[in-house]
């Protein structure tokens, strides 16, 4: 895939970005989305929870600026508070992602043989499978909750990179200053942790987070299913499953979740693809 | 090929065999219709249909019975789970096949037009069309045209199976989420054919341009799209399960969802079997069918540049 991280700079970085304005829409669409998911709770004019039991499925007006649900629940506040944990669900599953992934794909990648061949094997399982299929079959065996959804993607979604840290890693092992290392006497233990590692850890971030966009339709989507999120928790997905039996009086419900779960996704692959593009000008198009 | 297909029936038996919950107390309560009062009796229940065996022993009796067409009966409705996954396979086809025909229809002149036409208005358009495609949830926009066109203009059904008219909706949507998939791949190897010697070769023969477009360079770029055909049926049958869901279409996977929900661990593990076979041999073929396509690609070469 990427065989260039030396291409990666930080200082070209913001200039260049800022050549590129597909990738500078989706930097603000993130940053206002990011924003709403720290100040949502401020920015709320009432509680996600609360039950106006005299207002139930009202439709938008000055009360309720975007409606109430099925239990009088004011769908704004929803809103902003899902937020936080449809995106922040997503940052966290990437966080795991990467740590497996740069783990076992160092590993894999330095030490060779054995430990290369049954890591491969694994990583060659998981993708032969449709990732979201293999993801409900793991959430079918752990059963339905938040933890177990962001368990289940993290498991299928870590292969990928595993595979692209290994290829970095068999890449920059045979730089000139890992042998030179090796010449002063480190350790392999040392090269690798202090050598390698660091080498090729920002574009793997950066990589990584390109995925933030499908893992966020991801997870929307569990939780869409009731595998996720469980009521009366406020989420984007889960919003539009409790949305859908009301959608044909009061199409709110499932318009606005929607439209913020496609407006992030749209936000950061917008972003991701740019930095792509930044890193290896070869994928632009 | 071989060794991921163990590796996938190793992963669908321990699926099952992690699983929280006793398969003994499941069954005796799917046979006597009352949960399991008498210890006695599960023991030896449990020791008849082997569970107390070791693992590898239970996988190889799973593994050489599933290689048979049985994989166990469903908790849920005490039928066997291989009988179910057929009957449910064709409905899920049927919303396949018409998803990739809605596809094909929209990508291919847009993925030809917008690589014709590069940097038009035209290309710009399809390229921000499948930017958005890619970002909207596929239920999300199931909702959308049910509410345009099932609640508003009444033209089509909201929901469920019968007639052809309930697959129109379905198919539309699982269709158009593949659209920004496909055409982009289509631009850009239109883009790379059109750069071939080939096309100044027809051109110059004094062909029309739109026979040098269409039979020159189009078939040419079509065979990029073969390569792609693992990643587009495990987009649809991906698809398929929220879609399925949406619009209660009685598929493969509303009946992964319904066994989810139910813990119906046998179902869930003839799913995942059967979807990875599916896998591996639709990736089997589309590596033979390269060669066949364009024998300039020799199998030897392979598997080595896959690994990498």
């Amino acid at each position: 895939m990427m065989d260039s991280p030396s291409k990666f700079r930080g200082r070209r970085f913001p200039r260049l970005l800022r050549r590129n304005r597909a990738a500078i829409v989706g930097l603000v669409i993130v940053t206002v989305m990011v924003g709403i998911g720290v100040l949502g709770p401020m920015l709320a004019p009432y509680d996600p929870d609360t039950q106006f039991r005299g207002s139930r499925l009202q439709s938008p007006g000055p009360e309720f600026l975007l409606g109430t649900d099925n239990l009088g629940r004011d769908l704004l506040s929803r809103l902003l508070h899902g937020a936080r944990l449809s995106i922040g669900m997503a940052a966290l599953a990437t966080v795991f992602i990467v740590a497996i992934a740069v783990f076992v794909g160092a590993v894999a990648g330095y030490v060779g043989g054995l430990a290369d061949d049954l890591a491969m094997r694994v990583v060659d399982t998981i993708l032969a499978f449709p990732g979201i299929i293999l993801a409900l079959a793991i959430v079918g065996v752990l059963g339905p909750g938040l933890e177990n959804v962001i368990v289940s993607l993290v498991l299928v979604a870590w292969a990928g990179y595993a595979r692209l840290v290994r290829g970095l890693v068999l890449e920059t092992r045979e730089k000139p200053f890992v042998e030179s290392a090796l010449a002063v006497g480190c350790s392999r233990t040392r090269i690798l942790l202090r050598h390698i590692v660091p080498n090729m850890i920002s574009p793997v971030i950066v990589l990584g987070s390109l995925e933030m966009g499908t893992l966020i339709l991801a997870l929307a989507g569990l939780n869409f299913l009731g595998l996720g999120v469980q009521p009366p928790t406020a989420e984007w997905g889960s919003m539009l499953n409790q949305g859908r039996l009301f959608f044909q009086s009061q199409p709110q419900l499932m318009i606005y979740p929607g439209a913020m779960i496609s407006v992030t996704v749209l936000g950061f692959n917008l972003l991701g693809d740019g930095i792509r593009d930044l890193i290896d000008p070869r994928y632009s198009g | 090929m071989l060794p991921v297909w163990f590796a996938i029936t190793l992963l669908a038996f321990t699926l099952g065999a992690v699983a929280p919950g006793d398969p003994a107390e499941a069954i005796y309560y799917q046979t006597f219709g009352e949960p399991p009062t008498d210890q006695a009796a599960l023991d030896r229940l449990r020791e008849e249909i082997g569970l107390n065996d070791p693992f590898l022993l239970r996988y190889g009796r799973w593994t050489y019975r599933a290689l048979s067409g049985d994989l166990g009966t469903s908790y849920r409705t005490g039928s066997p789970v291989w009988s179910q996954l057929t009957s449910r396979l064709w409905a899920t086809l049927m919303l396949a096949i018409g998803g990739v025909m809605v596809a094909l229809v929209i990508a291919l002149p847009l993925g030809v037009l917008a690589a014709v036409r590069q940097d038009s208005p035209l290309d710009l358009t399809a390229r921000l069309f499948s930017l958005i495609g890619a970002a909207i949830p596929s239920y999300w926009l199931a909702y959308l045209l049910i509410l345009v066109f099932a609640v508003h203009l009444h033209w089509l059904p909201v929901a469920g199976s019968g007639s052809w008219l309930h697959l129109v909706l379905p198919c539309t949507t699982l269709g158009l989420s593949g659209v920004a998939l496909l055409s982009r791949l289509l631009r850009s190897s239109m883009l790379e054919a059109m750069g071939n010697e080939y096309m100044r070769v027809a051109r110059s023969k004094g062909l029309p341009e739109r026979r040098v477009i269409l039979v020159h360079a189009l078939r040419n770029a079509l065979i990029p799209l073969v390569t792609v055909m693992g990643t587009m049926l495990g987009f649809l049958l991906s698809g398929a399960i929220v879609i399925e869901t949406v619009f209660a279409w009685p598929g493969l996977g509303r009946m992964m969802i319904e066994a989810i929900s139910f813990r119906d661990y046998p179902v869930i593990q003839g799913f995942v079997l059967f979807a990875g076979t599916v896998f591996v041999l639709v990736n089997l073929v589309v590596d033979v069918s390269y060669t066949w396509i364009d024998p300039r690609i020799r199998l030897a070469g392979g598997p080595e540049d896959r690994r990498r």
